[in-house]
């Protein structure tokens, strides 16, 4: 059964703070893994997977399905909590996380079973070139299906994304969009700090890309960019998703020490009342 | 005469590109990257043949590599290839994590490689290939001997074998004498040569530097077994035990480090099954240099003449 699309935007915000619980209940429990980047990718895959993408938790490998593909595999757990949110496996999994023996790899691993899985991946930098063959052979075969794909803002710094970047608009993959959360910050501080981005925008434009960009914790600003995104003719398109790292939990919003660390039970329960407080 | 006919020296290169043309013929999915050295690899042949099935990704391995990966996610069989000294490290880490990891279906071919390039130097000649690639998981591992096994290596790799394959050929024109006739079975050795006083286990160029080397021993009346070890992973475990097994000790001879490549796989099969001397042909821990192909095969010690001594020596 093609999954629901869900087009009330407060219904999308009830979904992703549910995901944001999952996470912070997933990580918790794991004792290891990246908190900032999963909760605030969380609106995004909100959207993605209950309004945006065409896919059939049921049929994970349907062919007709559009592709997810996360580059930035440390923010896993909000993929996972997004995967069972949507049905493709029960949400108590969520807790086997990071486990030995677990289908929920630190980083996605898609020699261990978990279905929805696009890639594996973890190693910064190869995702936009894995979307991009993709692409290609999408439109080789001449299939309706799009490509998302799904990058971190510090991950920019990686040489090979450019090489991506550059070739997807040769080839004019006008159905492939990349969506670079773009935080700010990164496990040494901001990125700006550590190894500057901006002008953002300009660099995008410049490799022949269609830039939008938007609020990317607001979900109405970004479906109306992944509109904009689709609409996008003989060229790719990129939505520059500014967000809040940490985004939902006041006590560690925009902190980026909170990149690559996780609460403990306390905190977690903590955290949990503070994403429930909001409206 | 070693027991086979040189129908003409031709480089492996050419084998791939031809084979890879085949591939082609014989199978609608197989697709093609090119890294702008095209033709230089071979891949020229089937871009041509097959225009809309090429994709030229520039000077740009380690896209090229994770490319492929996402192609071969839809199911496509893609061809990467460039020079084995940047298919195998500029996208070491592609080819681990997008290709290796996901299991995919994904070709990469290495040309240039070994000392017998030539002019070009150490830059340009891949050495440490072997190694690198057989180390990784699901990687299978190929290293033809001449122009006719790379041209059945390449269909078997792209129309046979599933997941990743890393296959490696050579520049300069060498002995064909291979024949289709033989096949190409991935991951089964060839005994091209009986003999029991000893065994030599030749890869790639230095196969042909085997038989002769043999034709030289047994005109003094020593019977050298020459066996072809076409593919480097999975191991023919079971024809390197017998040669343990049946002769005195085991020369290994490759166009590589002497670290990590045929040498080092073939010991530690023999090391546990059954142990015997062995001798190491092959680069010792240096980098290659300039020169004519036939001068640094002899310098560094990579021709038949050199096998030979080595077996008179430990005899």
């Amino acid at each position: 059964m093609v999954a629901r699309k869900v087009t009330d935007i407060a219904i999308l915000k009830e979904i992703a703070k549910e995901i944001r619980k999952s996470v912070i209940l997933s990580l918790s429990e794991a004792g290891s893994g990246h908190l900032g980047g999963s909760l605030d990718l969380a609106d995004i895959f909100s959207c993605l997977y209950f309004n945006l993408i065409r896919h059939d938790p049921s049929v994970p490998l349907w062919a007709e399905r559009d592709r997810v593909i996360l580059s930035i595999g440390h923010v896993a757990p909000v993929l996972y909590a997004t995967l069972a949110e949507a049905g493709y496996f029960p949400k108590e999994e969520l807790l086997t996380l990071r486990k030995s023996g677990s289908r929920l790899q630190g980083h996605p691993g898609r020699d261990h079973g978990l279905p929805g899985l696009e890639l594996s991946a973890g190693s910064l930098g190869q995702g936009l070139s894995v979307a991009t063959g993709r692409a290609l052979a999408g439109k080789m075969d001449h299939a309706s299906w799009r490509v998302w794909c799904i990058l971190g803002d510090g991950e920019l710094q990686e040489g090979s994304v450019w090489e991506a970047a550059m070739s997807a608009a040769h080839h004019r993959l006008d159905h492939l969009t990349a969506i670079v959360d773009r935080n700010g910050v990164q496990i040494d501080g901001s990125t700006e700090q550590v190894m500057a981005l901006e002008p953002l925008k300009d660099k995008w434009e410049a490799f022949g890309w269609k830039v939008i960009e938007c609020d990317g914790n607001d979900p109405a600003q970004f479906l109306a960019a992944a509109v904009k995104a689709t609409e996008t003719r003989n060229q790719p398109s990129v939505i520059l998703a500014k967000t809040i790292m940490g985004k939902g939990v006041g006590t560690i919003e925009g902190d980026y020490h909170w990149h690559g660390k996780v609460p403990s039970k306390e905190e977690a329960a903590l955290f949990i009342r503070q994403l429930e407080e909001q409206s | 005469m070693n027991g086979f006919t040189n129908r003409g020296n031709k480089p492996t290169k050419s084998g791939f590109g031809e084979g890879l043309k085949q591939a082609g013929e014989l199978n609608p999915t197989v697709v093609a990257i090119g890294a702008d050295i095209t033709a230089s690899v071979g891949v020229n042949i089937f871009a041509e043949r097959f225009p809309e099935r090429f994709f030229s990704m520039g000077i740009a391995e380690q896209n090229g590599v994770a490319v492929a990966a996402g192609l071969a996610l839809e199911g496509k069989t893609p061809v990467f290839c460039t020079y084995g000294v940047f298919s195998a490290f500029r996208a070491a880490d592609q080819i681990r994590v997008s290709v290796c990891y996901n299991n995919l279906h994904v070709i990469i071919g290495g040309a240039h490689a070994g000392v017998s390039v030539g002019p070009d130097g150490a830059t340009h000649q891949a050495l440490e290939d072997l190694a690198v690639m057989r180390a990784l998981p699901n990687m299978t591992v190929l290293s033809p001997c001449d122009y006719t096994q790379a041209r059945l290596a390449t269909i078997a790799a792209c129309n046979q074998l599933t997941g990743p394959v890393y296959i490696r050929f050579g520049r300069e024109a060498m002995p064909d004498f291979t024949t289709e006739e033989m096949g190409f079975v991935p991951g089964k050795a060839q005994l091209l040569h009986p003999g029991n006083d000893l065994s030599i286990l030749a890869t790639g160029h230095l196969t042909w530097e085997a038989l002769e080397a043999a034709r030289m021993l047994e005109e003094q009346g020593i019977h050298a077994r020459v066996i072809n070890i076409h593919t480097i992973k999975p191991l023919d475990e079971e024809m390197i035990i017998r040669a343990a097994r049946e002769t005195s000790f085991i020369i290994t001879a490759e166009e590589h480090q002497v670290a990590g490549g045929l040498g080092s796989a073939v010991a530690e099969v023999v090391v546990k099954n059954h142990p015997v001397p062995m001798h190491f042909i092959g680069m010792h821990d240096r980098f290659g240099e300039s020169g004519k192909p036939a001068e640094l095969m002899e310098k560094f010690g990579m021709t038949a003449r050199s096998i030979f001594e080595t077996a008179r020596k430990c005899l």
